[in-house]
């Protein structure tokens, strides 16, 4: 049930008309205010003109979630009229511009219809349409301030940091934030039920985008050539990594650049040059989504061969083919895992949200270089881009990068004869050298068939002896890649696996169940390979359920081959509409699933 | 692919460079290619460009795809390192390399199906990057390794093996990295040592991306009467038709006097590649000239060869991209990672 600090309301309108920076001003106001908050951008893959939505969900508790529901909705988009009402929560509230006639499609029993005449409003106090369409936005924020009681003087303290150097923008705004707040003020009984009051719950706290948090973590990594062809939802990430480096990686004194940022002609390309400069030596990475990485499968397989380190983005979106650009899902989860063609296995990590997006992408690296092979951090659209509350980030300026099995000029010089790929430690990972490093250390590298000296083969004996140590390799990185999250309850019989974006939703979903009676254990899985304690969990559970967003239960079928679990043992609760998960949708499966079965 | 010992490689002695290397000592593996292969001279051309040059073993890199032709970085320079990559994607990979370690040599070998078909985007964007390194195209005009199948350099007309007639028309790599604005265009003939190395060489020390095509023909499967890029190579016609000379480092590179315009190079089966030289009084820095010479021998029936065009004063990947001068991979994590308190204060501006 919706109250003070719990809430939650979306904006529906025209994609191009300027709306971003409203919500995100509602967004962070409250943020401000020290109320957990969170944002959620539902955008079209298009420049103008369609549908688009931001949600924001007001949460005392921390719940971050995409709620099912909202309590409010503003509906500045005719076309989807119909269904923003039917979004709106029984006993909501509908705000509309009534500087037309309440059209037929907004009018539904049970809920409180609310006009503001934003339009007119508009044309009466600014001159050019510009300022007419894009201060709407501003307008409706003032008039939401009001009806929810978001602190002006905050609103203001944003207003004034943002237009700083624009006095005229600044005035403009004020005027604008007035006019609605004024208006809702004179005419409505503020604030509605549900509003806000201060709270002091976010200090520690930051809002910010998987996407640029990912980004940060390629730069405290120190990697320096990121390569990458533009795809939603991932170009945001070099485009952040871009801002950085230009904040933090040029050389005060020459003004020279100490990262090489490349736009490829394609993700094949964008591929080749990651791993082109792995084996040069430098950290390298590329950004991409569903379709990049379908084209960069050839290359995955290369690298893993021929084991050079190399970390992939893959901010998934939902295919197959175009899909929905700007849609999440989990749907890529297979193709990572066993990426290109012949037997092939990677390192997959699962970040569940901003935040992990920046640790994750720092232990990429290392995982990448430690192992000598691509690593993969498989975030989302949702995750990506959306707008999260996510714990300040830190960072421990006693790390070292570790760089795994490189050998040095000086090293080099005691070595007699330097073999690429013999198992000198018994760990699976051979020794690797830089090109240009030192006489010593030259070798060949081929993905055709070689033996362990590197040399080309075609010998089934030499070819599987490397084969076999590429599996013990994977199996040593087991021990290493991120354990799984796991929460217990006291005596559960009900075990609840998921990964990445879930994470929230499942998370709101375990509290929700134990309301209701229903005890679940909760395993969040962080990477992959799995090791054993996830094969433990899943054994220790009576019933099962494997939550994750794509059709296909990919998470399950990994979870099956890898550990043997046989399938239907798990009880698969999917969403691959393209929307966030929502803790409804897991806490409905897993009733209805236990309905049947007596636990 | 059967295992024929390579041609012999002649040795001016043991006779040592700068660095005290010998000639064989930038020599490779055993080659695996077909007795009389083209790519078997061109990797010898490059074994004596390499050694002339003097260059650091261990500071060169060789790069490239899949194909005949792709597979000779492994038999020169075997104290190099060596990269044998995907199939027309090694353009990429260097890239990449080269970002990361901008002070490497980089040689990379190509095909004319690894290039100019599967890996026509990659050779052209790499030319556009302008990533400084040596691009060798051996050009057959058919696919080597896959058994004689037409590339996308077979002339109209041209006859497979087979006997069968290809009807699409070619792509000109020289005329395409023009188009493109590569900054060091050239061409030769596998056969013609005295007019490849001093190419080559040049090629390695120019500063951005250097494209020598050179037409390399196939023995097994295109070399035959109706062939456009077949060949007799004899020790008279590689001297006939030597034309550039390179004098290495920082100083002008000239274009020598040569004897003849034009020279016809008669093949064993009988048919005639005739390889148009530059003028004496050619501009090899005036591109829409190098572009109109290429094109009037084509008309003609004639292959220009020669280094075609130079522009010395490019920026490379490098310039363009702003990139310190050290090499990425030599820079300190210090001074990249810029470290907890930098982290504190940006966090602020998430809020
Ligand atoms: C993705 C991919 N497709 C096809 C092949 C098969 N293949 C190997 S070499 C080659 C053609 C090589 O032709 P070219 O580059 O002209 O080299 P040549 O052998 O003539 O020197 C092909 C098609 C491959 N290795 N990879
Ligand atoms: S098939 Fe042709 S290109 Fe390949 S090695 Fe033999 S002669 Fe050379
Ligand atoms: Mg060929």
């Amino acid at each position: 049930m919706s109250g003070v600090n719990d809430f939650a309301f979306k904006m529906a309108t025209v994609n191009g008309t300027g709306s971003a920076s409203a919500n995100s001003l509602l967004m962070q106001a409250i943020f401000r205010m020290g109320i957990p908050v969170t944002g959620k951008n539902l955008f079209p893959s298009n420049i103008q003109g369609l549908p688009t939505w931001y949600e924001i969900r007001v949460n005392a508790d921390g719940w971050t979630a995409r709620p099912e529901q909202v309590d409010l909705v503003v509906t500045l988009n005719p076309a989807t009229y119909a269904k923003d009402v039917a979004n709106v929560r029984p006993g909501g509230y509908l705000l509309y511009d009534s500087s037309w006639p309440l059209e037929a499609d907004l009018i539904r029993e049970g809920i409180t219809i609310i006009g503001i005449p934003f339009g007119k409003m508009c044309v009466n106090a600014f001159e050019r349409d510009r300022d007419r369409t894009l201060l709407r936005n501003i307008v409706y924020a003032g008039a939401l301030a009001a009806l929810f009681e978001i602190d002006m003087d905050v609103i203001h303290e944003m207003l004034t940091e943002k237009f700083s150097k624009k006095k005229s923008l600044l005035d403009a705004n004020f005027t604008a934030i007035r006019l609605g707040y004024d208006y809702a003020k004179a005419n409505f009984t503020c604030p509605l039920p549900f509003h806000l009051k201060r709270l002091d719950k976010t200090k520690d706290f930051i809002i910010i985008d998987g996407n640029s948090a990912a980004a940060l973590g390629a730069l405290y990594a120190g990697a320096t050539v990121g390569a990458w062809y533009p795809i939603t939802p991932s170009t945001s990430l070099m485009e952040a990594f871009t801002a950085f480096c230009k904040k933090f990686r040029v050389d005060k004194g020459t003004g020279l650049n100490n990262f090489c940022i490349l736009q490829a002609e394609d993700e094949l390309s964008a591929a080749g040059i990651t791993i082109g400069a792995g084996w040069a030596g430098a950290r390298a990475f590329t950004n991409t989504s569903g379709p990049g990485i379908s084209l960069m499968q050839e290359f995955i397989g290369l690298a893993y061969y021929t084991e050079i380190p190399a970390v992939f983005f893959d901010v998934q979106r939902v295919g197959p083919s175009t899909g929905m650009p700007t849609r999440t899902q989990q749907a890529d989860l297979m193709s990572l895992a066993y990426a290109s063609h012949g037997d092939t296995k990677h390192i997959v990590l699962f970040p569940a949200n901003p935040e992990e997006c920046f640790y994750l992408s720092v232990e990429a690296f290392n995982l990448a270089e430690r192992f000598q092979t691509p690593v993969f951090v498989a975030s989302d659209l949702d995750i990506g881009m959306n707008d999260w509350m996510c714990q300040r980030l830190e960072w421990d300026d006693n790390y070292k990068p570790d760089r795994g099995k490189v050998l040095d000029a000086t090293e080099l010089e005691q070595v007699k004869k330097f073999s690429r790929y013999l198992d000198v430690d018994g760990d699976g990972i051979p020794a690797r050298t830089l090109p240009g490093v030192h006489p010593n250390g030259a070798y060949f590298v081929r993905g055709s068939g070689h033996d362990k000296f590197g040399a080309y083969t075609e010998d089934s004996d030499a070819y599987q002896e490397v084969l076999d140590r590429l599996t013990r390799k994977f199996e040593s990185a087991k021990k290493v890649v991120p354990a799984p999250e796991i929460h217990l309850q006291n005596s559960a019989h009900i075990g609840i696996v998921s990964l990445g974006g879930c994470h929230a939703a499942v998370m709101e979903a375990v509290h929700n169940l134990r309301e209701r009676g229903i005890v679940a254990d909760y395993m969040r899985i962080k990477a992959f390979p799995f090791d054993s304690p996830v094969k433990d969990f899943i054994d220790s559970h009576e019933v099962t359920f494997v939550v994750e967003q794509n059709r296909d239960a990919q998470l399950r079928a990994l979870l099956a081959i890898e550990l043997g679990v046989p399938r239907d043992n798990m009880t698969a609760v999917l969403n691959y509409g393209g929307m966030p998960l929502t803790s409804r949708i897991v806490v409905d499966a897993v009733a209805k699933h236990l309905e049947g079965v007596a636990v | 692919m059967t295992s024929i010992a390579k041609p012999p490689v002649r040795h001016p002695g043991l006779h040592k460079n700068v660095l005290g290397f010998t000639q064989r000592d930038y020599e490779g593996a055993m080659s695996t290619l077909c007795a009389g292969c083209g790519h078997d001279s061109v990797t010898a051309a490059l074994v004596q460009a390499a050694w002339e040059l003097s260059l650091p073993p261990h500071r060169v890199a060789k790069m490239s795809g899949i194909g005949c032709s792709s597979k000779t970085t492994a038999y020169f320079m075997r104290q190099s390192h060596g990269f044998n990559s995907v199939h027309g994607r090694m353009p990429s990979v260097t890239s990449g390399a080269n970002a990361a370690n901008r002070n490497l040599t980089y040689i990379g070998i190509s095909g004319d199906g690894d290039s100019l078909s599967i890996g026509l985007g990659q050779l052209c964007h790499v030319i556009r990057r302008n990533v400084r390194m040596l691009y060798v195209l051996d050009n057959n005009g058919v696919y080597g390794l896959t058994k004689g199948q037409f590339s996308a350099s077979a002339d109209i007309g041209s006859t497979s093996k087979k006997g069968e007639a290809n009807v699409q028309p070619p792509i000109d790599p020289v005329l395409l990295a023009l188009t493109l604005g590569a900054t060091f265009v050239a061409r030769s003939f596998s056969g013609d040592k005295a007019q490849l190395i001093p190419i080559l060489k040049a090629g390695i020390s120019h500063n951005g991306f250097a494209l020598i095509d050179i037409i390399s023909p196939c023995v097994t499967f295109n070399d035959h009467d109706g062939s456009t890029k077949s060949y007799k190579f004899t020790r008279e016609h590689e001297v006939e038709i030597s034309t550039a000379d390179f004098v290495p480092l920082r100083r002008e590179i000239t274009v020598p006097e040569t004897d003849a315009e034009m020279t016809a190079v008669t093949m064993h089966d009988g048919s005639t590649v005739r390889f148009r030289k530059t003028r004496d009084n050619y501009d090899p820095t005036d591109r829409e000239a190098a572009y109109e010479h290429v094109r009037a021998c084509q008309l003609r029936g004639e292959v220009a060869t020669g280094l075609l065009f130079l522009d010395e004063h490019g920026s490379d990947m490098h310039a363009i991209a702003k990139t310190v001068p050290t090499p990425l991979v030599d820079v300190p994590f210090e001074q990249l990672c810029p470290g907890s308190a930098a982290l504190q204060k940006l966090m602020g501006q998430y809020r």
